[in-house]
């Protein structure tokens, strides 16, 4: 009987969690569809301004920066993740990977609002001297607080990944005349593929949906993308309309509209990524 | 025949413990030679030191001779991965790479410089006919390797091991993990390879070293007690500590 009671309060938990998912998925529909309908799919998708004044709802431009933000750090994040989880799991020798792996940790547990403060204080400038600009708070500047910040998730969860890939495969391809380094960049990373894809999905994840660092150095402006323009990306134009837009107008809908992208668009990548890691021993 | 690898006076430390001690033996081209002894003896120890892959344990320590082609393996300035190309090497458990059939024929070929397409077909194709597996898997070249059955896995690591045309090949108690028809193929592979190849093969299985072994060596604590052809070992053993473990009576 007592046995019954303490199951059914673990289930009640689990039923709370699912249902939260439930719950904020059901929300952001009912509350992001209506905008979406009233101003156009299409319009509301592809449509390049976004001016309250004239009630011009066009999120392409957060859509675009948020894509090209996530990709760029992406690009500059993987390879130097992986490279440092490499040498984690390979050559470093103990002590100092266990250093380094303290300091990788240390930067996963620093507040975002942080990396904003030091990206504002020196990426941007960096930036502005290095390219000779009128404003550093540009999306390259974003791009490059971005990879710092998914620095940690790729090489933890690579690192891990790389690990596990089991000895018996190095030593057969050190058998077979390769060196070590040929070895790891052949057959452990090719075996470790799945996690290191998963890697990616938790940094696309945090890339996508962060806000406070960014909305700090890229500028905050709705211009369609460029390297060296200052940009809005869909999270912080949610978090810098929402305080202005008025209760019930439609740019307060609108902002739901976004959420609701948003939401959908790392749904669809994490799904996609998946796949690809699934299909990966094929 | 000549004798492709001859080792003088050879030592081997684990750390603080001893081995291999003084180890002496001339194994001949073109010829199965088997290594048998108790586990622990020093056997695979010994396999391991003909390409060199106790260099990956650490602590390992070496001293003596290794000659393979009269040239000091152990010599300074000795590439240990050209080495490793003319010394194949199959383990205890097959171990394929998580790619295709052919990726992992393959793949020794395009390490060591092979790119052109039509060439590594005819690579994969002729070392896994050489392994005699050809028939068994050449309709599958594209699948997971790590999908075929155990002895099939097995056979694909020599062909693995043959695609990238070494002088010996070893192979470190290869059959132990497999059912008896896998070992029987395995066993009569080993008896064709010897026309192109020279084999070295630790066992533990006595009547396998006698079905397929023309050279035997018994180890026994580390030390080479008895070299001779299979049949003379096995019929009259010179040394009463053979005589007892082939007799059954320790080990």
């Amino acid at each position: 009987m007592r046995e019954r009671g303490i199951h059914f309060v673990f289930l009640c938990f689990g039923v709370f969690s699912v249902g939260l998912v439930l719950l904020i998925s059901v929300y952001l529909i009912i509350s992001g569809v209506p905008a979406m309908v009233q101003i156009g799919p299409i319009k509301f998708l592809f449509g390049t301004t976004w001016s309250a004044a004239t009630e011009e709802f066009g999120i392409l431009p957060f859509l675009l920066t948020s894509v090209y933000g996530a990709a760029g750090a992406l690009l500059i994040g993987v390879p130097i993740g992986l490279f440092t989880a490499m040498f984690l799991a390979k050559v470093a020798p103990p002590r100092v990977a266990t250093l380094i792996r303290t300091a990788v940790e240390l930067l996963a547990g620093i507040p975002s609002v942080v990396y904003g403060l030091v990206g504002m204080m020196v990426v941007v400038p960096l930036v502005q001297r290095a390219f000779d600009l009128s404003s550093g708070a540009t999306l390259l500047a974003a791009i490059i607080v971005l990879a710092v910040m998914i620095l940690p998730y790729i090489v933890n969860v690579s690192e891990n990944a790389l690990r596990a890939v089991p000895r018996e495969y190095e030593e057969g391809s050190l058998a077979l005349g390769a060196t070590k380094t040929e070895t790891w960049f052949r057959v452990t990373m090719r075996a470790a593929r799945s996690g290191v894809i998963a890697a990616v999905v938790q940094g696309v994840g945090r890339a996508l949906g962060e806000a406070m660092a960014v909305i700090m150095v890229a500028g905050n402006v709705a211009n369609m993308p460029g390297l060296f323009r200052s940009v809005r990306f869909l999270t912080t134009a949610i978090a810098s309309d929402m305080s202005y837009a008025a209760y019930g107008s439609l740019q307060r809908q609108a902002l739901f509209s976004i959420g609701l992208v948003l939401f959908l668009f790392i749904l669809l990548i994490n799904a996609l990524l998946t796949r690809l890691s699934g299909r990966g021993d094929a | 025949m000549p004798d492709i690898i001859e080792t003088h006076d050879l030592n081997l430390w684990y750390g603080e413990q001893q081995a291999l001690y003084d180890v002496n033996v001339a194994i001949p081209k073109n010829r199965v030679t088997a290594l048998i002894g108790p586990s622990g003896c020093g056997k695979s120890t010994f396999l391991k030191t003909l390409n060199r892959m106790n260099d990956l344990v650490e602590g390992c320590r070496i001293e003596g001779q290794v000659c393979c082609d009269g040239q000091d393996i152990y010599a300074p300035g000795t590439d240990v991965n050209q080495l490793r190309k003319r010394v194949g090497m199959v383990f205890q458990k097959a171990n394929l790479f998580p790619m295709s059939v052919y990726d992992n024929i393959a793949y020794g070929p395009r390490l060591h410089g092979t790119r052109d397409r039509a060439r590594l077909d005819e690579i994969v194709e002729k070392s896994l006919r050489d392994a005699a597996i050809w028939d068994e898997v050449s309709d599958r070249l594209k699948t997971n390797a790590l999908g075929l059955s155990g002895g099939q896995q097995q056979r694909l690591c020599i062909a693995r091991a043959l695609a990238v045309e070494p002088e010996i090949l070893l192979l470190d108690e290869s059959t132990s993990a497999l059912d008896p028809i896998s070992t029987s193929k395995i066993e009569d592979l080993i008896g064709e390879l010897k026309e192109k190849y020279t084999v070295i093969m630790v066992t533990h299985n006595m009547q396998q070293a006698v079905r397929i072994s023309d050279r035997t060596a018994f180890f026994l604590l580390g030390e080479l007690v008895e070299f001779d052809r299979t049949e003379d070992l096995f019929s009259m053993p010179k040394d009463p500590k053979t005589e007892n473990y082939i007799s059954g009576r320790f080990g």
